[in-house]
């Protein structure tokens, strides 16, 4: 057990994003999973499901040790979270190295999936309440840098790898270097996370907490959030807004080809993949854009526009979609800013529920609804298409159905934004001279 | 909002921090505009 590093006088807090983003950028590459997918198959002798193994263990076990090494992370401070963090993540991509050479791909789903997921997990919780204490007038800023980050890190590692496998060669050997250089050089690149992160003194928390727009007053701890209705509230609202940009994200390609394959300009393979990048783009953007935005606005607001707005959205596309091209487009852009955007702004919407004092914690339990979310979007997106295939449907018809499910948890997501209330007091942690006069009238 | 008692010290080492990560995150945003503008000429 370590204890948290507390800055020197003078440390500047804009020390921290680029700490925070070293660790996200770095642990986002789990999103570019798919470039290994096509060699692993060739030299290892996969099929698509067994290749998809390593990344689908790997967010299976981001959202099992967020939501259980969030109290751990609390406790040790930020500096342990990401020395975990880049051991794990690194050591998964050394381990993955040896699997590939000797052939081993149950090595590969190890270490991957099982010992770089768990990297996965504490690095994406552990710099987003060193984060909050540094900016408690700007919270949502400051999680979407780092959050928009994790975005950010896949459009790194995409070009990245490909570059590096077609200098390697896509066989076992070529695909083991790749790992063990990934690893490496993700290890060196966190380094500068764990070197630079502190946590604020308490005169820093004190000048920040007074500056205009930081309001430090609840505090609630993560075991007694989970018991509250606002937690489920707000897993609900993630759970369906995730749900509903991962309805989109996961059937981009095919969806833009589909809905314009009887007009006079049908979209090409290049331009869906242009599209999806552009997707992308929208995400990242979504991450900061609005999140920054809730400091302004307010974080039930905010929601109130990513739910509300967001089945507008898809009934837009589901009704006009397939008569206008920019149309379509601009819509799903939409989406998928509003789908970043309620990644990043929900840690701030935490703090503003249940403070400061275990919001990483809490915030690790809550990610929960994105593993759901994750099973839940494809599944819902892709059985419909499936069945509505089979029933001899084409065109913008495949999808109806999925955009009038993807309304229907948009509308349960805003309904449970608005059951959103401040905390009962019964809750919160009590104040230092609260618990003192608590203890001297229990002595008395 | 930091009492900052070396501002020039501490200004390099921000100016390096941003930078280590800015450089890679400038990449991959380029990598991306490249291929998000296939969506307008594929």
């Amino acid at each position: 057990m370590s204890s948290p590093p507390v800055a020197p006088t003078g440390w500047s807090r804009w020390l921290v994003p680029p700490a925070a983003l070293s660790v996200h950028l770095a642990i986002g590459q789990a999103y570019a999973w798919s470039v290994f997918k096509p060699p692993l198959e060739s030299a290892l002798h996969l099929d698509g499901t067994q290749s998809a193994l390593p990344f689908q263990l790997a967010i299976v076990m981001l959202g099992l040790s967020a939501a259980f090494g969030g109290t751990l992370v609390e406790r040790n401070g930020p500096r342990w979270a990401m020395t975990v963090a880049l051991v794990c993540f690194s050591s998964g991509f050394l381990i993955s190295a040896l699997g590939a050479e000797t052939e081993q791909y149950w090595l590969i789903v190890l270490g991957y999936g099982f010992v770089g997921g768990i990297g996965l997990g504490i690095g994406y919780i552990s710099p987003v309440s060193t984060l909050i204490k540094w900016f408690p007038d700007r919270p949502g800023m400051a999680t979407g840098i780092a959050i928009m980050g994790f975005g950010g890190g896949a459009l790194i590692a995409s070009p990245w790898s490909a570059q590096m496998l077609s200098s390697f060669g896509g066989d076992n050997d070529g695909i083991a270097l790749a790992f063990l250089v990934h690893g490496l050089s993700y290890a060196v690149f966190m380094t500068l996370g764990v070197l630079l992160v502190r946590v604020p003194r308490p005169e820093d928390r004190e000048k920040t907490a007074s500056a205009p727009g930081a309001y430090e007053g609840v505090q609630v701890s993560a075991r007694n959030a989970v018991r509250t209705p606002q937690f489920w509230c707000l897993w609900i609202v993630l759970c369906m807004n995730v749900t509903a940009g991962i309805g989109i994200l996961e059937k981009a390609a095919p969806m833009i080809t589909d809905f314009f394959a009887d007009s006079s300009t049908p979209v090409s393979a290049s331009a869906a993949a242009g599209f999806v990048a552009l997707l992308s783009a929208a995400n990242m953007a979504g991450r900061i854009g609005w999140s920054s935005t809730s400091d302004l606005i307010g974080r039930k607001n905010i929601y109130r526009v990513y739910l509300g707005v967001g089945a507008l959205m898809y009934l837009l596309i589901a009704v006009l979609g397939d008569s206008s091209k920019p149309l379509f487009i601009l819509c799903a852009l939409v989406i998928l800013s509003f789908y970043g955007g309620g990644f990043a702004t929900v840690p701030a919407y935490l703090k503003d529920l249940f403070g400061t004092y275990e919001v990483g914690a809490i915030h690790g339990r809550l990610l929960t609804a994105w593993s759901l979310a994750g099973v839940l979007g494809p599944l819902i997106v892709n059985w419909i298409a499936d069945h509505q295939k089979d029933a001899g449907k084409h065109g913008p018809a495949l999808y109806t159905l999925s955009f009038g499910i993807m309304i229907g948890l948009l509308v349960i997501g805003f309904v449970a934004n608005e059951l959103v209330r401040p905390v009962h007091t019964r809750f919160h942690v009590p104040a230092p001279r609260e618990a003192a006069d608590v203890e001297r009238q229990q002595s008395a | 909002m930091s009492n900052d008692s070396s501002p020039r010290d501490r200004r390099s080492l921000i100016v390096l921090a941003w930078l280590w990560v800015g450089a890679p995150f400038a990449y991959g945003v380029y990598e991306l505009v490249q291929k998000a503008s296939r969506l307008f000429h594929g």
